[in-house]
């Protein structure tokens, strides 16, 4: 049986969903995965990882996991590692997460691949490249064990039910391998569900033109109820939008029930993350976009006519 | 402050695949990483304010030395680029043991990075690169300014942005949009022919064990989602809210 760990990334609301995710995929080669969570709330955190089949938890609420990102809990891993000899270790490609998996590779020199999206065991996973177009098999050589990062969502997490048993972690980080240290952390004011959970998703490009047109999209994410927006990464780019609101390779995956997308062209970076929507709108002036070719429907036009008309079309037919 | 920054030559365009499952790079356009200028911006920047040196580090084929003279073209002094055959399908960690040698031969006090490569998206190159160094790392930096505890960094984050205090030296990686790259002028791209670029072999990087340890064993295209109805005009609107309807989410 093939030891499968996952890291599991500890939020200050619980763990990140991601790691349900790479406990699902764990599960698929080893009946008992174990997580590993660092952090404050870590050892809170055991008991969705148990009822999502992590059989045990490595846990340590120390703050300096939370204070100082990354170094530290590869420095913590490693020296598991060494102890335990797992043959795996998933982590979510997220940028916290990938900072640990970058970190313990420099320190035991293992395989590690990136932009996963299954696995079929520690030696053998799959990708998508090249903005998805392209799918290759990947074989890991190397001393084990091998480290896979997950793009998120690319499996739905499934519960087990099950209780993990709890190892606490006395983690030692001697002063001088902490590295930077978090002194203050500002969280923009979030409205509507999340990006990653809304059953709609409204994404804005470069062709809204600057930050003022997103209250359009805004307007129509009211209307329709439970729909969140987001971006292209060149609007975030531009400034118009904080990178929290980015759909893309850099940035959030989504998978909702309707994605539009209004003055977006589709590069292959923004592609990737929203590729699994189950319907696709665009909405663009230029009939070559790329995803207009893609979407259910396209609509060549202007969205400063066709997002009000649409958010008022909605707000006719919930009045009738 | 001296700036080390790292640069990659990607292919211009959808890169492609080679028979041996590699990224074709040998005889394709290539370019200077788009990723990787924002970092040289923000090197560049602070040793224009803070005194010091820049030098652009890559490891590729003999055609890098093209993102390199772009590099020096905007305001890097010197190039070290490390190119050797068995280097073609170098992994994460090669890379990451290749640069670090690398930067290990010059003075720093900061190593710069892109977020990711446009090409591959691993993004974990600079973080292995800071392990093996042994010094400290803050990815997704937006702005940065010399502290007396070393450096005050911004960190973009998914629900915002952190503060760090960072001891230096550090690697750090730099976002999009963190700077406005500039372009190189006619004097820059004269100076660039003067600029030495080293070439270090990886004998004297000491390296021997230069073989990776990931494989592409198959290659398939992905399925294509068939494309459905474009519309246009008065009839779009009516159409999107019918689809939104179908969906139940209206």
């Amino acid at each position: 049986m093939a030891g499968a760990w996952v890291f599991a990334e500890v939020t200050p609301d619980g763990p990140h969903p991601a790691a349900f995710e790479l406990l699902t995929h764990a599960r698929s080669f080893d009946d008992d995965p174990t997580a590993i969570a660092l952090g404050p709330g870590a050892t809170a955190a055991a008991a969705d990882l148990g009822a999502h089949g992590a059989a045990t938890v490595y846990a340590s609420d120390d703050p300096v996991f939370a204070e100082h990102p990354g170094r530290p809990a590869a420095h913590v891993l490693a020296g598991l590692i060494e102890a335990e000899a797992p043959d795996v270790v998933l982590f979510a490609q997220t940028y916290d997460s990938r900072d640990v998996a970058g970190r313990l590779q420099g320190c035991i020199g293992s395989a590690l691949m990136g932009n996963a999206t299954s696995i079929a065991d520690p030696r053998h996973a799959r990708a998508e490249i090249f903005g998805g177009t392209k799918i290759v098999d990947v074989e890991l050589a190397g001393p084990a064990p091998t480290l896979i990062l997950l793009r998120p969502k690319s499996i739905a997490a499934e519960p087990t039910g099950g209780t993990a048993r709890i190892v606490p972690l006395e983690a030692e980080v001697p002063e001088d391998e902490r590295g930077a240290r978090i002194v203050e952390r500002h969280e923009e004011a979030a409205s509507g569900p999340r990006l990653e959970d809304a059953k709609v998703v409204l994404a804005g490009g470069r062709g809204l033109g600057g930050p003022d047109a997103f209250a359009m999209l805004d307007e129509l994410a009211n209307e329709i109820g439970g729909a969140a927006v987001g971006a292209s990464r060149a609007a975030v780019d531009a400034g118009w939008v904080p990178y929290s609101y980015q759909i893309g390779q850099t940035g959030k995956t989504v998978k909702p029930e309707v994605y539009l997308a209004a003055g977006i062209s589709g590069a292959l970076q923004h592609i990737v993350g929203m590729k699994g929507a189950k319907r696709i709108v665009a909405i663009n002036k230029d009939a070559d976009a790329p995803l207009l070719a893609m979407a259910d429907l396209g609509v060549v036009g202007d969205l400063f006519q066709v997002l009000p008309a649409l958010t008022e079309e909605i707000r006719r037919r919930k009045g009738s | 402050m001296n700036v080390i920054a790292c640069a990659k030559l990607v292919p211009t365009g959808t890169p492609t695949l080679g028979p041996d499952h590699l990224v074709v790079r040998s005889g394709v356009d290539g370019a200077l990483d788009p990723g990787d200028e924002y970092g040289l911006e923000l090197a560049l920047q602070l040793t224009e304010q803070h005194g010091g040196d820049v030098t652009v580090v890559s490891m590729g084929p003999d055609e890098a030395g093209q993102a390199l003279q772009r590099a020096l073209a905007m305001g890097a002094s010197r190039g070290a680029l490390v190119s050797d055959p068995s280097l073609r399908g170098a992994d994460a960690l090669v890379t990451a043991r290749v640069l670090a040698a690398a930067i290990k031969r010059y003075p720093f006090d900061l190593v710069v990075a892109g977020v990711e490569s446009t090409d591959g998206y691993t993004g974990t190159v600079p973080v292995t690169v800071a392990e093996i160094l042994g010094v400290a790392s803050v990815t997704a930096v937006r702005r940065l300014e010399p502290s007396d505890a070393g450096a005050r960094i911004e960190r973009m984050t998914e629900r915002g942005y952190d503060v760090y205090e960072c001891p230096l030296p550090a690697v750090v990686t730099v976002t999009a949009g963190a700077v406005e790259p500039r372009y190189p002028s006619l004097k820059g791209i004269m100076q660039a022919k003067q600029k030495p670029i080293d070439r270090p072999s990886l004998q004297d990087l000491g390296l021997s064990d230069t073989k990776a340890t990931q494989t592409v064993t198959a290659v398939k295209d992905a399925p294509t989602k068939a494309g459905g109805e474009i519309v246009q005009g008065d009839e779009a609107v009516v159409r999107i809210a019918d689809l939104l309807a179908e969906a139940k989410v209206i």
